[in-house]
């Protein structure tokens, strides 16, 4: 048991992460308020960055700046992670900024942001289609 | 080392180039660079398709000579250029024959902006069958998200602005599972090169080490691929974007985008994981069930649709069913269906929904009780239509009866998924075969009343294109054989 409570502290970053992926996704995929929806996406995506950020880290080890003669690359923490996460945060924020501007577009024509309030709508607008 | 080789780091920059001095162009000049691109594209990678066929292996290309596992490869054999040619050819033709529709549904002034979109969608279709890096594929994963969403949201209607978010939030969920996927793949494998992370995957797998995770990374990545390209049960968003897009965008999306997604999960399934490994761990018998439900589902859903974009549009989703359902029977023979019948999808839904949207303007109603008589009026529109749906359905001398016929010869390699493979055809043929086959009579039927013919010089760029598709269809359902025996040698090579 106390292995089991050991383990699970080793993993705290990685179970939080998890955690958190969850709540992002189930909010995105289940939620109906457009926004709430938005936010989702963006926990979802910080939770996976958070991993990616938690498996680059190594404890007791400098940032991965070389200075002076110090060339073993046992002192440094793994770079390519933080590299990984730089750009997945440039992903999404364009994909959020696209997700709010399809939203900005739906309220200004539906004046709601409560996607089956927009679909009831939007099939009254155009009749049994 | 030939010149040739360069050229898919070269279409990538030229697709971005392009893409970017077409935001600044007008329209029509936008257009035409559009055009142009994909006709360069389709010349090169045909180029790269005959030298992979001559030097007979894998061409592994570095960037910036940094070897593996330190530096970012691109990666061809025969079948992703072959693949990128004919992507490009589709789009090529969707540009040409959508035009009337496009200058109805653009915004004049913003109509370039749509060519963008165009151009981003080409590069990361082509940057995801070369590349050779996961994360560099989960990059033009999204970049391919956005610009699809672009060209779908293009047209500014209601209905089609909804079809976006539903389509972006579908897509984001693939993407977001993919990504967690690959990070897990990371933390056990330690790298992002396809070839690095096999060696390290079966070495693993050997070992008996970490076991779960590279099952959940498997299986994340698969279901995060399957839910970007529409597997059942993810294919309610399909109706609304394909229905609702402007039909050039229907024809791109649903002939192309998914097939993207689909290629990069073929590609990491064989260079990524292994094929035996991937076999083994029973992901594929869940590509199967689910491909073999999309396939009834879809089917059904179509043949229960009044509106004929929306049908041809739940059949995507049937089409989609194949494919997962062909990656799912097994390695070899299934896959290798699977191939041909992502030709015959993308050679033949694009020509489906350009000629719906003709023969709709003629009949003044997307409904189908309306239809009767159309192809009278509009002939090519008509002969196109009732060719593209005969590929659907899998009657011979099309395409779709060389797919249809190379997945039940697969479904002979595996005793036990024979029975139900055999039955989800018959059904489905049985289906497709009931609605498709109701609107081509009823397009033959005599109109009710006289209106004048629409000739094929009123509609031109659609004649063209029309003819190109149906040509390319029967050709390549006539004289089946050495395509199906290139992608063959071409699986060899993945």
């Amino acid at each position: 048991m106390e292995n089991f409570w050991q383990q699970l502290w080793n993993a705290r970053i990685a179970v939080a992460a998890m955690t958190l992926f969850a709540v992002g996704f189930v909010t995105l995929l289940l939620h109906r308020n457009l926004l709430k929806k938005i936010i989702g996406l963006n926990i979802m995506e910080t939770a996976a960055y958070l991993l990616l950020t938690s498996l680059g880290f190594i404890e007791g080890r400098l940032s991965p700046i070389v200075l002076g003669e110090n060339t073993d690359p046992l002192l440094y923490v793994n770079p390519l992670p933080a590299g990984l996460v730089l750009t997945g945060i440039v992903v999404s924020v364009s994909v959020t900024a696209v997700m709010l501007a399809l939203t900005v577009r739906l309220y200004a024509r539906y004046h709601s942001l409560n996607l089956d309030d927009i679909y009831a709508m939007a099939q009254r607008e155009h009749g049994v289609n | 080392m030939a010149f040739s080789v360069n050229f898919p780091l070269f279409s990538i920059v030229l697709c971005l180039l392009c893409a970017v001095v077409s935001s600044l162009l007008p329209s029509k000049a936008a257009r035409a660079v559009s055009i142009a691109l994909c006709a360069a594209l389709a010349a090169g990678a045909a180029c790269l398709a005959s030298y992979g066929v001559s030097v007979g292996k894998a061409t592994e290309y570095l960037m910036g000579h940094y070897p593996h596992p330190w530096g970012n490869e691109l990666r061809f054999g025969v079948l992703e250029p072959l693949l990128v040619s004919v992507f490009a050819v589709v789009m090529l033709l969707c540009l040409i024959g959508g035009k009337r529709y496009l200058a109805a549904d653009l915004d004049p002034e913003k109509s370039n902006l749509y060519y963008v979109m165009c151009d981003l969608v080409l590069v990361s279709l082509t940057a995801l069958s070369y590349t050779n890096d996961l994360f560099t594929g989960y990059v033009f994963i999204e970049i391919c998200t956005i610009a699809s969403c672009g060209i779908l949201m293009i047209r500014q209607l209601g209905r089609t602005t909804l079809a976006s978010v539903r389509y972006m939030i579908f897509s984001l969920i693939g993407s977001g599972l993919f990504l967690l996927g690959l990070i897990l793949l990371y933390a056990v494998t330690g790298h992002l090169l396809m070839p690095n992370v096999k060696e390290s995957v079966a070495a693993l797998w050997a070992e008996g080490r970490y076991r779960t995770v590279l099952l959940m990374s498997m299986a994340l990545i698969t279901v995060g691929l399957g839910v970007k390209s529409g597997l059942f049960p993810f294919h309610f968003w399909m109706p609304d974007t394909y229905g609702y897009a402007t039909p050039s965008s229907g024809g791109i999306l649903s002939g192309l985008v998914s097939k993207g997604y689909i290629l990069l999960l073929i590609r990491i399934v064989y260079g990524a994981f292994g094929t035996d490994i991937f076999y083994r761990s029973g992901i594929s018998n869940v590509l199967f069930v689910f491909g073999a439900c999309g396939v009834i589902v879809g089917s059904i859903s179509a043949a229960r649709e009044k509106d004929v974009s929306r049908m041809v549009a739940y059949s995507s989703a049937a089409q989609i069913g194949y494919i997962y359902l062909g990656i799912g029977l097994s390695p070899g023979m299934g896959v290798l269906a699977s191939l041909f019948h992502i030709l015959t999808h993308a050679l033949t839904k694009p020509l489906l929904f350009l000629s719906a949207a003709e023969l709709a303007s003629c009949a003044g109603s997307r409904q189908r009780a309306v239809w009767r008589g159309a192809g009278h009026i509009n002939r090519v529109a008509g002969f196109a239509f009732s060719v593209g749906a005969f590929s659907m359905i899998g009657i011979p001398l099309t395409m779709g009866f060389v797919s249809k016929y190379r997945f039940a010869l697969a479904a002979f390699e595996r005793p036990l998924l024979m029975i139900p493979t055999l039955i989800v055809l018959a059904v489905s043929t049985v289906l497709n075969g009931l609605y498709f086959i109701r609107v081509v009579v009823a397009i033959y039927l005599p109109p009710e009343r006289r209106t004048d013919r629409v000739r094929i010089t009123d509609h031109p760029a659609y004649a063209v294109c029309a003819i190109a598709f149906t040509a390319m269809n029967l050709a390549a359902g006539i004289a089946a054989l050495p395509i199906v025996r290139l992608l063959e040698s071409s699986l060899t090579l993945l």
